[in-house]
């Protein structure tokens, strides 16, 4: 049943992030993100982390893809234009991926041979209240300075935008 | 690896390592579509990604420890993230506003 | 339930408001806000003095949130409240939100009014926290904090280079006791694993004595360098640059006094370290004596002040240091009461000669500002010790515990009280007896500067009977042993402060020729004394020179110049070589970019892995 699950999502996942790399349009890659990160969400539940994946859900799948899509509706993006080009990129980027996945594939098998697994409800410690209490307590300054961040984010996002509007 | 395969129990679960790997190609996708991608907003996009594969290391290790800290993690590159994405998202429109292109290749102001 | 951290809290928001926006604001509401803020928490602190509770029994404690946490450190936001931590507060808000009104009146035409008041009520912050914090390092944040503020305060007339200048050797000099500080710190981490008052203290008594005298007096190197004491004291006169009211507040009431604070909140450490007791009594009874014969030769009335008020710090920590922490703590209130008199007073004398300074330009001034004169003449008889005012009690009860740990140190602690009230009085006589010397015509200081002189010209009188701090602190620390023939030594210490001020009166009013004469016959000596033992040009000549010099010589010419110059020079040609043909990288285009950095990626999993490998 856990395998079933994993793979099932695991393949939606990995489906959706070709998707978004190959599309041409930026709306479809847009949606196709969507996907991943609702999957991933999904994989969060399994992990045991309930409070992430609504998390995931509200603030990336909605609020965050939203803002894209909005950009990208503002901005008239059609299909990227061919101009241009990397040499590097083109010459150096496909083994360079290979190498990147075979190291990580590597490094992960061999820090992690025998390690644990994962089912329903093996880990119950990522509802709401453990999170709260945790964000409250062990990482307050932390928690409070990020909101400093947000602010800036508000401020500085508010001035960029507006600079050339008027 | 088919007999790593067999050696495994269905009963037991999912193995921690096979949601590394995941992130792994989700990883990988998001840095291969940020070479590849000429369209900015698709290589934000790509770069989205690649956080959230991040992420979901962060939620795997959380449950090999039984660990709150992971979701803490991953709860602030989320915040982050937001962030990130407001001002990056703004500072797209202010090059599209001066540029009148999306092309990454076509943004090439850090030459001179 | 107080809420603890709403002490600290108001001057904050009072820095806030007045640090960003009080150019724009008009000058009622920067006296308003920082006024008004310093003055709530005085009430606040009123509340919990009237309704705390028993405190000896059961402090407050209130854990705010984790600070840092790193393996077995643990340290919080927590500030706690014991009797010790009252009394403190009661004197730091108390005497804060006096000098804040004065200032309002002494200020009234400077420039840069909001600034000021942003600087003072930040300093508050610090200085409430610096006396809530329930660990070292919270202590610690506060002690720093006040540095800094005392360091922009003093600076205040950036302009003047003499300013700035005093601001750079107070922070310097800081410096120097704040390292002795930070180790201590370290050696409590390393010994006990924590921070924490409380835990600290518990803990204290079973650890070995040499461990115990090295964190001891590393924490005594602090706070020398914070009160003022030999051999770190040479920052606090020349930070009479400062504003009168900062020389009241900072370098006379509050801040110089967190040395003594600390040492006596470290009792527990102080008397398991016996050696550490001793020096700490030595160093607060030479700089007691130093520091009064500098003061009997000085003519700028602020800098007499300065002098007493160091050689009145070695006086507590004389106290500290033979075990009578108690009346270390006693003295530090009721010499808060009358110095920071002695310096507002000074301030309002100043106000009135037109920012004269020097006593040789003053004289004859009880005709024009008789109010001034009247509170300056209460804190003089206070600081004398004239038995019934304040002075009295603290500095009788730190002398008899002198007598009882040594009778020497006794002796020397009674000639300096004497020359204590000498040079008092002197000032007293040179400023409002004889003939006015100076030029323009002096005039009395508005009420807004008198009113709180009255109030601690009230205090300075009354303060033993008001604050009884033994009977308050009793069980804190150990009972100090009883000493025989108590009302002798009490008359002697009595006669010593009566008979400075009527020498001083001999020699300034009655026979105002004779000091000239006792000065030219002494020549050399007096020489020596009025340049202040030229500590100073020592410090100069052993330390400051030889440390320009050298990095002039070695730093710059041969290291900076010889061999990271040319060894950049040689780097920067090699680079531009290199760079050369490298540029072809740098096309612009964001896309290589990223590769590269992929590229650096992956070589750096591999070395990874390679290394795992290796020592597999």
């Amino acid at each position: 049943m856990d395998f079933l699950f994993f793979f099932l999502f695991a393949f939606i996942a990995v489906a959706c992030a070709v998707s978004v790399v190959v599309q041409k349009h930026p709306i479809a890659s847009a949606l196709s993100l969507v996907g991943v990160m609702a999957s991933i969400a999904v994989l969060y539940l399994q992990l045991g982390a309930e409070f992430l994946a609504m998390a995931q859900i509200i603030v990336y799948a909605g609020a965050v893809m939203v803002l894209f899509i909005f950009v990208i509706m503002l901005l008239n993006a059609g299909a990227e234009s061919r101009s241009g080009r990397s040499y590097a990129a083109q010459l150096m980027g496909p083994p360079l991926l290979v190498a990147l996945m075979a190291s990580l594939g590597f490094a992960i098998m061999r820090g992690f041979p025998g390690g644990g697994t994962v089912k329903f409800d093996s880990f119950q410690g990522g509802t709401a209240q453990n999170i709260g209490y945790a964000l409250f307590t062990d990482y307050l300054l932390p928690f409070e300075v990020t909101s400093v961040l947000i602010l800036v984010a508000i401020l500085g996002a508010i001035v960029l935008a507006r600079k050339e509007m008027d | 690896m088919a007999e790593a395969m067999q050696s495994i129990n269905l009963q037991a679960g999912v193995p921690i390592s096979w949601y590394l790997v995941l992130s792994a190609v989700l990883f990988s996708l998001g840095v291969a579509g940020f070479l590849f991608r000429k369209s900015i907003i698709t290589v934000f996009m790509c770069i989205e990604l690649m956080l959230n594969a991040v992420n979901l290391s962060f939620v795997a290790f959380a449950n090999q420890h039984k660990q709150v800290s992971g979701h803490i993690f991953t709860f602030f590159v989320m915040v982050v993230a937001a962030a990130e994405a407001a001002v990056g998202l703004a500072i797209i429109l202010t090059v599209f506003k001066n540029r009148e292109t999306l092309n990454i290749d076509e943004i090439n102001s850090l030459k001179n | 339930m107080q809420n603890l951290w709403l002490i600290p809290a108001l001057p904050f928001l009072g820095f806030l408001i007045n640090g960003i926006l009080g150019k724009k604001l008009p000058k009622m509401v920067i006296n308003a806000v920082a006024v008004g803020s310093v003055v709530l928490s005085f009430l606040l602190v009123l509340n919990i003095w009237s309704s705390g509770g028993d405190l000896a029994a059961n402090p407050i404690h209130q854990h705010y949130f984790t600070w840092i946490q790193s393996g077995e450190i643990n340290i919080g936001w927590d500030y706690a409240v014991d009797k010790l931590t009252l009394i403190m507060l009661m004197v730091v808000t108390g005497i804060g939100s006096l000098i804040h009104v004065y200032a309002t009146g002494y200020m009234a035409h400077e420039e840069g009014y909001y600034r000021f008041f942003a600087y003072l009520n930040l300093f508050m912050f610090f200085m409430l926290n610096l006396v809530l914090g329930g660990n070292y390092l919270l202590l610690f944040v506060g002690w720093e904090g006040v540095g800094l503020c005392s360091y922009l305060l003093i600076g205040f007339y950036f302009v003047k280079k003499s300013a700035s200048t005093a601001g750079n050797k107070a922070f310097i000099v800081n410096r120097i006791g704040d390292f002795g500080f930070s180790l201590a710190m370290f050696l409590i981490v390393v010994n006990f694993g924590t921070l924490d008052f409380t835990k600290v203290f518990a803990a204290a008594p079973g650890k070995s004595t040499e461990t115990l005298t090295a964190i001891a007096l590393l924490l005594l190197l602090g706070a020398t360098g914070k009160s003022a004491q030999i051999p770190l004291y040479v920052w606090l006169p020349d930070a009479m640059e400062g504003p009168t009211p900062v020389s009241a507040l900072i370098h006379a009431a509050t801040m110089v006094t967190a040395g003594v604070y600390m040492c006596t909140r470290s009792a527990v450490i102080f008397t398991h370290a016996p050696i550490a007791m001793d020096t700490v009594a030595i160093v607060g009874l030479a700089t007691a004596v130093f520091a009064a014969t500098i003061g009997l030769t000085q003519y700028d009335i602020k800098k007499v002040f300065a002098y007493s008020t160091v050689s009145q710090l070695g006086y507590m920590f004389l106290g500290v240091g033979v075990g009578a922490f108690s009346a270390g703590v006693w003295h530090l209130v009721t010499h808060a009461f009358f110095k920071a008199l002695l310096f507002l007073g000074a301030g309002s004398v100043i106000h009135a000669c037109h920012h004269e300074q020097d006593m040789r330009h003053m004289g004859g001034l009880r005709k024009y500002t008789p109010v001034t004169m009247a509170v300056l003449a209460c804190a003089s008889l206070a600081i004398a010790g004239v038995p019934g005012t304040s002075g009295f009690f603290s500095k009788d009860a730190i002398l008899t515990a002198a007598y009882g740990h040594a009778p020497w140190m006794f002796w020397v602690g009674v000639v300096t009280a004497g020359m204590t009230a000498f040079y008092v009085w002197r000032a007293f006589w040179m400023t409002f007896w004889g003939e006015y010397r100076g030029h323009g015509h002096p005039h009395e200081s508005p009420w807004s500067m008198l009113a709180p002189l009255v109030v601690l010209a009230f205090l300075s009188i009354a303060g033993g009977f008001l604050f009884n701090v033994p009977k308050i602190l009793e069980g804190m620390f150990p009972a100090a042993e009883e000493v025989p023939g108590e009302s002798m030594l009490m008359g002697i210490s009595i006669a010593a402060g009566l008979a400075g001020i009527a020498i001083s009166y001999y020699m300034y009013v009655v026979n105002p020729k004779l000091p000239q004469r006792i000065s030219d016959g002494l020549g050399g000596i007096y020489r020596l004394v009025y340049d202040k033992y030229r500590i100073d040009e020592l410090y100069d000549a052993t330390v400051v020179n030889p440390v320009i010099t050298g990095s002039r010589s070695l730093l710059w010419k041969v290291m900076d110049q010889g061999v990271i110059d040319g060894a950049v020079n040689g780097v920067g040609s090699e680079a531009q070589l290199a760079g050369g043909w490298l540029k072809m990288l740098q096309s612009g285009n964001i896309r290589s970019y990223a590769t590269w950095v992929v590229l650096g990626a992956v070589c750096l999993l591999i070395l990874i892995g390679v290394a795992e490998g290796v020592t597999r």
